[in-house]
């Protein structure tokens, strides 16, 4: 018991002390799973949106390969990709290995099915009649897709809160490709395992502290948006 | 219905200015960044996090320290991974030598393993003869043995004493976690059973484990650490000219000084001894 309190109590002073390398650790996961969500939007949203609006054969072979990809375990992403960067693989030349890159990709590829298989659902769920209607009043392919979308954004949203809390909370990937190296690419998962590896308790409970309030923070912004939409939705006529 | 949320526009200008200075950001020139492939033993014991800063400082040089397993650092530096190797595993690294994959392989430092177990000590190793009576007291008595089992230097180690035993250790009292030396002790610690860990990994975490080093001092037992620099005649894309530079300052008299001195505030001993450079 001595351990969980004196942890506590460790973990709250380093938080409070504003220890540098701390908000270092967490301010890298910040930017790399915050890139890597806003990347696989970019990604996963125009082709959950095709899985969902286009009929083409191969698209229920498609469709169970998002579905799958949505449940990808994160250590088979990082070894694939690290097979692909290492200086003596394939894509070597690059350089990429162990480096934020790199892990903004294994986190992509982590996080845009979720976003793909999400906004597909999301999408199946709209009247259909709507996208005639869009259609009919002359939009283009691109106005189409931006107009579902808004008339989709609840359970967008949720794709975001799903993308998000996959990649940040996601150790096994950004370990093999980015090398928990201390001030370059440790992030606050890897950097939990290696200190409670080491017995530095107190650090590993502030870690996770931080990332349990970071996940929190994010999905709390996101829902009071989600929930304040929900209230000015007018009711269908 | 009202107009809000994010334009597209918006949008890929937020995307621009996120993703541009990524690696401009974490300052990666790449001919600036020299990957170390070393044991976990000298990260968890926090030699290196010592020694790296003030490297870099001095050279401006972004050193990668990728701190696995002996084995799989010498297959980094076989297959061209990484620049510069720090390993302990002498037969294994000078047979990579021999081969032309490593080369200036240098033994500059070295300290020693000893096996560590429960306070109550039921295989009573206390009182054995050798290292290898040792084990073989811990296979006699089933008291539970956990193996680092990667294939690392201290792993290779084990495996010679075992040898040295006559023994081949199977049986559910003997563990193998995959895991490094840090991991690898708390594991033991927990389940009140017995390992072979360097000592400076065990100095650095002995205050949050149970464990107590039980057998010391056996010439088996010596650990000798050695840096060594990946063939850049094997591999054209290995960085050979910021792999001797940090081979030679590693070799250097400020390193040197840091090294003997290091652990000597903590734990009233150095963790490592100087090796004289030949």
């Amino acid at each position: 018991m001595d351990l969980i309190l004196d942890g506590i109590i460790q973990a709250l002073q380093l938080m409070l002390s504003g220890d540098p390398e701390v908000w270092q650790i967490t301010f890298l996961s910040l930017k790399v799973s915050g890139i890597a969500t806003l990347l696989s939007l970019l990604l996963g949203i125009p082709l959950g949106a095709f899985l969902a609006l286009v009929r083409f054969p191969g698209r229920s072979l498609l469709v169970s390969l998002v579905n799958t990809g949505m449940g990808l375990p994160p250590v088979v992403v990082g070894l694939f990709i690290s097979i692909m960067l290492w200086r003596s693989g394939p894509m070597g030349f690059l350089n990429l290995m162990y480096t934020l890159t790199a892990m903004v990709i294994a986190q992509v590829v982590i996080a845009f099915p979720i976003v793909a298989g999400l906004t597909m659902a999301s999408f199946q769920t709209l009247n259909p009649k709507l996208r005639l209607q869009l259609l009919g009043i002359g939009a283009s392919r691109p106005q189409l897709l931006w107009l579902l979308c808004k008339e989709a954004r609840l359970p967008l949203l949720a794709a975001v809160m799903a993308g998000f809390g996959g990649v940040i909370s996601e150790v096994g990937s950004v370990m093999m490709v980015g090398g928990n190296i201390k001030g370059q690419t440790r992030v606050l998962t890897t950097a939990t395992v290696l200190e409670t590896q080491m017995g530095n308790f107190g650090t590993a409970i502030a870690l996770g502290l931080i990332l349990l309030t970071l996940s929190f923070a994010v999905n709390f912004l996101l829902t009071q948006i989600q929930q304040r939409e929900q209230i000015r939705w007018p009711k269908p006529s | 219905m009202r107009r809000h949320t994010l334009p597209s526009g918006a949008l890929a200008v937020l995307m621009f200015i996120l993703t541009f200075p990524l690696n401009s950001w974490t300052g990666e020139p790449v001919n600036k960044i020299i990957i170390l492939a070393t044991t976990t033993s000298t990260r968890d014991s926090g030699l290196l996090d010592i020694l790296i800063p003030v490297y870099h400082k001095e050279t401006g040089y972004i050193v990668k320290t990728i701190a696995v397993g002996t084995g799989k650092a010498l297959a980094m530096g076989k297959r061209g991974d990484a620049d510069v190797l720090m390993t302990h595993a002498p037969t294994s690294e000078m047979q990579l030598v021999k081969e032309g994959w490593l080369t200036h392989r240098t033994q500059f430092m070295h300290n020693d393993f000893v096996i560590i177990g429960p306070a109550a000590d039921t295989a009573e190793v206390r009182h054995a003869s050798d290292a290898a009576g040792a084990l073989k007291q811990i296979a006699e008595a089933r008291a539970g043995f956990v193996s680092r089992g990667d294939n690392s230097g201290t792993h290779k180690n084990e495996r010679t004493l075992w040898k040295t035993a006559r023994l081949a250790p199977q049986g559910s009292w003997y563990i193998e976690t995959g895991q490094g030396m840090g991991a690898t002790l708390r594991i033991a610690s927990e389940k009140n059973a017995y390992t072979l860990t360097d000592r400076a990994t065990f100095l650095n975490l002995q205050k949050t484990l149970a464990s107590r080093i039980l057998f010391e001092g056996d010439p088996l037992l010596l650990n000798k650490y050695s840096v060594m620099l990946v063939n850049p005649a094997r591999h054209s894309w290995v960085n050979a000219e910021g792999a001797k530079s940090f081979h030679s300052w590693v070799l250097s008299d400020e390193a040197r000084n840091i090294i003997a001195d290091y652990g000597k505030d903590r734990f009233g001993q150095p963790l490592f001894f100087l090796d004289p450079i030949r």
